[in-house]
């Protein structure tokens, strides 16, 4: 089937087959290799990416399910090479050591500074724990938010 | 890598389109709603459909929270981050606001809808509890017209219901109660987990209706621990009329367990989950009855 | 939140909280995994997995997968077979089916490999294959497989009539009977160290490449030992070495699951020489769980002996280790239970003695994986557990206990009743600074409170001691391997350096830290110093990260092979400034005559005079590149002392990890920030693994634990927010007195997660319960009716 696809402001029409995950869509037909694959059970979070302005686990979507939408990934977190606090926050606070949580980690982290300016450190707690981190212990990605929260000019 | 077979793939363009792609496509054709149960299962094979459904677009239809009749009305599309979110939702039904907080994680609940975790009628499944607790009903839709079910009727058996191959969840109605008679009225919703984001060992949801120091009435749901219809009705029934104590919780505890008949997993062994039936349904009672006794603590 | 540290100075002049170089790339999503990588014509492979435990294999039929227009190939056993590689060794001097032949001997193991021109059609074409099992009985549960009833699992090895891997003992049993005799008090207790999976979020993937033309095979691996593979590839597939190339591009994480070499890896290499395409093959989550490395499955009877004022005496510990269908535990090959003699731990006794016994059962195979250090895990918790349970017995508080056993700063190095010889501690301090942070007595007072009021919370300890950085080469190798490291270091005219490592980062910063340390040798930025590494082509001979080896041996290396390059400089310097280089002196970065600090020479400034025609003596070739290879004299021994704090429900048995504190000794600290990282991953571990991170098997070998639905980790409302503190005591053998850390926090956690759980549920006489303490774990605990956690709950 065809889709049209807008990713990171950018329209893309493919012939897919309705079965494609949109994780896939992503990796394999965009090459927009930033969001990962990390379980076959939607819990892991390795995939997140905005759906309509909305976090989603890309796993657990059918491409055709974002035909007509709009996707945002990481790809597109920095603008013109300047990085979002977000970034700067995993970056300065020690928020990743093997780095591949955190693209989903960042697109939740984005989401929640977009709709909760000042979070607690229990409201970050809260928003990423549909994603696994296996390096981080979520200490320091907690601490990356907040970073973010407070270091926050203008946002995205 | 686990992805799914082959399937036709249709995007429904109203309620009645929909009805008429699954009548086109017959058994083996599946509703697409947040896909956050079909999807995992059709990855692992679990589930291999035809055809799929997707009523995603039909917002307009589907996607509504409102009062009308004396019933809260959830349309199927509503997502579990809406009724999360939702103050009309908290303001009658704090039990709901209370099951949402742990049911899967936030993101899974940006997506996943309210009439398709009915639909997948897993045994597990945390609203089915709430709403057995609730007495609400579910209306079912089809090219003949629509029809509304019981919640306690809804569920035929483990991943079974009463909607039909060719049928449509379209609507939840919760009764709101509140006030009739002078009743107070509180509910809550408690749930062991292994971890954060992991289904139920074993939940209850608990609605009580308070006339002075007198239960007049009460709904108990149960997730998980094998009881028939997601509810607890010999528990209900003796706390109907008896003193609003503590002594009159436990022994609705005590009666919820006995009439469950939980399935070991790795959740559990079938004791424990017996024991946490009890246990969280005196749980469920009490913070229920607290509610209803402060009426702003109703709402969280 | 950090607590108070008493951590002096930093050691060189560019150590320090540095942030990272590689996150860069990370952050902008712009890692380079495995998966990420697409050549052209590249197919993708799949692999069809047994659905049982035990079956003899009638037959494989694979014509209809074949059919499939987007299938380009599909290898069975039968094909592997005529290759002569449908068997490969193991690291345990055992043998591991690659494909199935003769029987499937675990559910998962492989039978056949599919490639086809896209993942979805390789999927799909697995269920094309048709395969005929004669099923057998299996046999899951450990405590069984030595029956004499018990079906044979490894009939395919000649003469093998049961189902016993070895028998292996360590310490001085009729010391350690005689410290038990003469013993006022002694505790025993039988604790189960369950199964469990390191689950790096990435899975396991290759993409293998073989060039018909030159004979050149690439492959691109999740390989945390990148030049072992290449070693191992040319001993098992007979290919020349010096035409392997192993690339281990960015690695999501491995924690050990990423060491050995996996059936999958040895199909694609296999395939991409039979397609003359690109092979790639990326696990999916239940393969991950259900197929490659599993850790732990020690079953363990431990007892210790005391006097009555709590001076311990000896300890002793019989181990039932599950090794699964093959002995594929990665470890030395001289210690098939690993370091899990270390097992006397942090305190000071006479006499200790431990005999392990392997068997094999229908599970998975591996055995050390998951940031275990070679069963130093299973050691800690034993003695860790015995500690508490003494404790109790005795009636004292086990914080005053282990201060009184703990050995004395003056005991070092300290030769352990098991024959380790630890370098250096200060353990009294390490303990003491963690009751300071936890503000101990005050928790103390505030159980007593609570019990009071029947609330029911735990305060649990742990003291560890590690030992890391295999290892010196004479006692410690892998399939003949000794286990030490190369560095090389180019310098380049400008002064800028590129070092190339042998071990591999894995998340651990290696591109920062080992830079750091180049850096400080060489008085230059460490924007200046490029780390290379994970590339067998452009890299020197190592044996890869695990055991939290990279750098006590290949930290080592790099500043050797720095150190060299500075005496280098010295000579070079000497002939810019017509002096001795005896003259000369290194101070603030630079070489400089000995009294005459204005006359002196940057690095930068030497190493352009090196690459010039200036007139060097006798000797000395120009340029200032040098390499080393570190042979560790002997491990180092980091350790450090855990308090966590619980709130338990009876009720429900729900836990709650409220505080944990940790305070760790790893020697100088060359990045603190990375170090602490690498502690809050390992107490996350400590929190999962006692609460929930369990593999589980029923009774016929069907694996409970295949997917993240199942096989629970730790989220981020699980984990409290660490408070972590340091002591350093410097390694007296190592180059920059440093120590491993990567293992420190999961090695030393589990137990006081456990001890604190325990410590909650003594009013309710609760003495001891295995992990992982889910609700209904902890519910049965406190009824009297523990559940075995490693089988199918009833
Ligand atoms: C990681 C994870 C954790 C979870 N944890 C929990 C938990 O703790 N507790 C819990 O209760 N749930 C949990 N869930 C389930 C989650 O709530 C459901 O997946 C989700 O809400 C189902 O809704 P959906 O819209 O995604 O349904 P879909 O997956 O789209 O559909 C599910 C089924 O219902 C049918 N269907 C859907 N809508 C209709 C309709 N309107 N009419 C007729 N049939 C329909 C579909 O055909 C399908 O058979 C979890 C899910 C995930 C992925
Ligand atoms: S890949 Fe794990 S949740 Fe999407
Ligand atoms: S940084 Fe490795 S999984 Fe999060």
């Amino acid at each position: 089937m065809q889709v049209n696809v807008t990713v990171n402001g950018t329209v893309f029409t493919r012939e897919v087959e309705p079965r494609l995950l949109l994780i896939h869509f992503l990796r394999d037909e965009l090459g927009l290799t930033g969001s990962h694959w990390g379980c076959d059970t939607s819990n892991c979070g390795a995939c997140v990416v905005w759906l309509d302005d909305v976090p989603v686990k890309s796993c657990t979507v059918l491409t055709a399910m974002a035909d007509g939408r709009r996707v945002r990934t990481v790809e597109d977190l920095d603008r013109g090479g300047q990085l979002d606090p977000v970034q700067q926050g995993f970056a300065e606070c020690h928020g990743l050591q093997c780095g591949f949580c955190t693209p989903g980690m960042m697109m939740t982290a984005r989401w929640l500074l977009d709709h909760n300016p000042d979070p607690s450190a229990e409201q970050v707690r809260e928003a990423i724990s549909g994603q696994v981190c296996r390096c981080t212990g979520y200490e320091n990605i907690v601490r990356s938010v907040l970073w973010a929260a407070k270091h926050e000019g203008g946002g995205t | 890598m686990q992805v799914p077979a082959h399937f036709e793939y249709e995007k429904a363009a109203s309620v009645s389109h929909a009805l008429l792609l699954l009548a086109r496509y017959g058994q083996d054709a599946r509703i697409l709603a947040g896909g956050h149960s079909l999807i995992p299962m059709m990855k692992l094979r679990l589930a291999q459909p035809e055809a799929l459904v997707d009523i995603n677009g039909l917002t307009d239809e589907l996607r509504y929270l409102r009062v009308s009749g004396g019933e809260l009305r959830i349309g199927a599309l509503v997502t579990h981050a809406q009724l999360l979110e939702s103050e009309l939702v908290g303001q009658h039904f704090a039990i709901l606001h209370d099951a949402e907080q742990v049911i899967a994680d936030p993101i899974v609940r940006n997506w996943g809808t309210i009439g398709g975790s009915l639909c997948q009628a897993d045994p597990s499944e945390d609203l089915s509890a709430a709403f057995a607790a609730l007495k609400g009903s579910m209306v079912v839709q089809g090219r003949d017209g629509s029809r509304v079910v019981p919640a306690r009727e809804f569920h035929t058996g483990p991943y079974e219901t009463v909607v039909a191959p060719g049928e449509l969840l379209t609507e939840i109605r919760l009764p709101i109660r509140t006030g009739a008679a002078g009743a107070r009225h509180g509910s809550a919703y408690v749930k062991v987990a292994r971890r954060v984001g992991d289904w139920p060992v074993g939940a209850a949801g608990a609605a009580i209706w308070l006339s002075g120091d007198t239960i007049a009435d009460a709904g108990i749901g149960l997730a998980a621990v094998g009881a028939r219809n997601f509810a607890a009705a010999p528990a209900e029934e003796f706390l109907r009329g008896a003193p609003a104590s503590t002594q009159s919780l436990r022994r609705a505890g005590q009666l919820a367990a006995e009439h469950c008949q939980p399935v070991p997993d790795q959740r559990g062994p079938a004791d424990y989950k017996r024991h946490l039936a009890s246990e969280l349904t005196v749980r469920a009672l009490v913070t229920a009855m607290r509610r209803a006794r402060t009426p702003a603590a109703g709402r969280p | 939140m950090t607590g108070r540290t008493d951590v002096p100075p930093a050691g060189g002049g560019a150590y320090g909280p540095l942030r990272r170089k590689e996150d860069a790339r990370f952050v902008r999503g712009k890692g380079h995994f495995v998966d990420d990588i697409a050549l052209p014509g590249m197919l993708h492979g799949a692999i069809l997995r047994s659905p049982v435990a035990h079956a003899t294999i009638r037959s494989v039929d694979t014509a209809a997968a074949l059919a499939h227009p987007k299938v380009a190939a599909v290898i069975t056993g039968a094909d592997l077979a005529e290759r002569g590689l449908a068997w490969m060794p193991t690291i345990s001097a055992d043998v591991q089916a690659v494909l199935a032949t003769d029987k499937v001997r675990f559910q998962g193991q492989e039978i056949a490999f599919v490639m086809a021109t896209d993942r979805y059609a390789a999927r799909d074409a697995l269920e094309l294959i048709d395969v005929d099992y004669e099923v057998l009985p299996a046999v899951a549960d450990a405590l069984l497989a030595m029956a004499p009833d018990a079906p044979v699992i490894r009939d395919d090895l000649p003469g093998k009539q049961d189902n016993h891997v070895f028998d292996w003992a360590a310490g001085d049993k009729a010391a350690a009977d005689a410290a038990f005799a003469a013993a006022d008090v002694v505790v025993a207790q039988d604790m189960l160290y369950p199964r469990s999976h390191p689950a790096p979020l990435e899975t396991c993937g290759t993409v293998a490449c073989y060039d018909p033309l030159d004979g050149r095979l690439t492959v691109w691996s999740t390989s945390q030992a990148p030049h072992a593979h290449r070693t191992l590839y040319a001993l098992a597939a007979g290919l020349p070495e010096h035409k392997i190339r192993i690339i281990s591009p960015d690695l999501g994480g491995g924690f050990g699951n990423k060491v050995p070499v996996y059936p999958g890896y040895l199909c694609a290499v296999v395939g991409s020489m039979i397609t003359g395409k690109p092979v790639k093959w990326v696990e999916d989550r239940s393969e991950n769980l259900m197929s490659t490395s599993f850790a732990r499955d020690y079953h363990m009877h431990g007892e210790i002996a005391a006097t009555r004022d709590g001076k311990i005496l000896g300890l002793r510990a019989s181990v039932l280790a599950d090794h699964g269908a093959f002995n594929g535990t990665a470890q030395p090959t001289q210690y098939p239970a690993g370091f899990f003699h270390m097992f006397t731990g942090s305190y000071d006794m006479q006499a200790a003695h431990c005999t392990v016994t392997g068997v094999y059962t229908n599970k998975a195979p591996g055995g050390v994986a998951y940031s275990c250090s070679f069963r130093i895990t299973e050691a800690v918790y034993l003695v860790e557990r015995l500690v508490d349970l003494l404790a109790r017995e005795l009636d004292l508080d086990p914080a005053e206990l282990r201060l009184r056993n703990l050995l004395r700063p003056d005991q070092f190095p300290y030769t352990c009743p098991t024959g380790w010889t630890y370098d250096s501690g200060d353990y009294p301090r390490a303990l003491r600074l963690a009751m300071d942070i936890a503000g101990y007595d005050e928790l103390r007072r505030e159980q007593a409170v609570r019990r009071a009021r029947g609330e029911y919370m735990g305060i649990g300890l742990s003291f560890f001691t590690e030992g890391v950085g295999a290892g010196p080469k004479s006692q410690m190798d892998i399939l003949g391997l000794g286990l030490a490291d190369g560095a090389d270091l180019r310098v380049h005219p400008t002064g800028s350096v590129v070092l190339a490592i042998s071990v591999q980062t894995q998340g651990q910063g290696h591109e920062t830290t080992f830079a750091q340390i180049v850096a400080s040798e060489l008085g230059i930025s460490v924007d200046d110093v490029e780390v290379v590494h994970g590339d067998t082509d452009r890299t020197p001979f190592g044996m890869g990260t695990y055991g939290s080896r990279s750098t006590p041996v290949s930290g080592a290396a790099a500043a050797v092979a720095a150190r060299r390059v500075r005496e280098r400089a010295r000579i070079v310097a000497a002939a810019m400034l017509e002096v001795a280089a005896d003259d000369l002196e290194w101070a603030d970065g630079r070489w400089q005559v000995r009294g005459d600090p204005e006359q002196g020479r940057s690095f930068a400034q030497i190493a352009m005079a090196a690459h010039s025609g200036l007139e060097l003596p006798a000797g000395v070739e120009g340029h200032l590149d040098a390499s080393a290879v570190y042979n560790p004299p002997n491990l180092t021994f980091p350790f450090g002392a855990y308090i966590c704090v619980t709130d338990v429900d009876p009720g429900t048995g729900e836990v709650r990890v409220r505080r944990f504190i940790a305070v760790d000794d790893c020697g100088v600290r060359i990045n603190p920030m990375i170090v602490e990282g690498q502690v809050h991953r390992g107490l996350a571990d400590g929190v999962g693994m006692a609460l929930m991170q369990a593999i589980v098997f029923d009774a016929e070998g069907n694996c409970l634990g295949g997917s993240f639905m199942d096989y629970l980790l730790p989220t981020s409302m699980e984990c409290p927010s660490f408070e972590l503190g340091a002591t350093v005591t410097p390694s007296p053998h190592h180059p920059i007195g440093a120590k491993g850390v990567g293992e420190s926090a999961t090695v030393g956690s589990p137990a006081a997660v456990v001890n604190s759980v325990m410590d909650a549920l003594a009013p309710l006489g609760v003495r001891h319960a295995d992990m992982p303490l889910t609700p209904a774990s902890v519910w049965r605990a406190i009824q009297g009716r523990p559940l075995r956690t490693d089988l199918a709950a009833s």
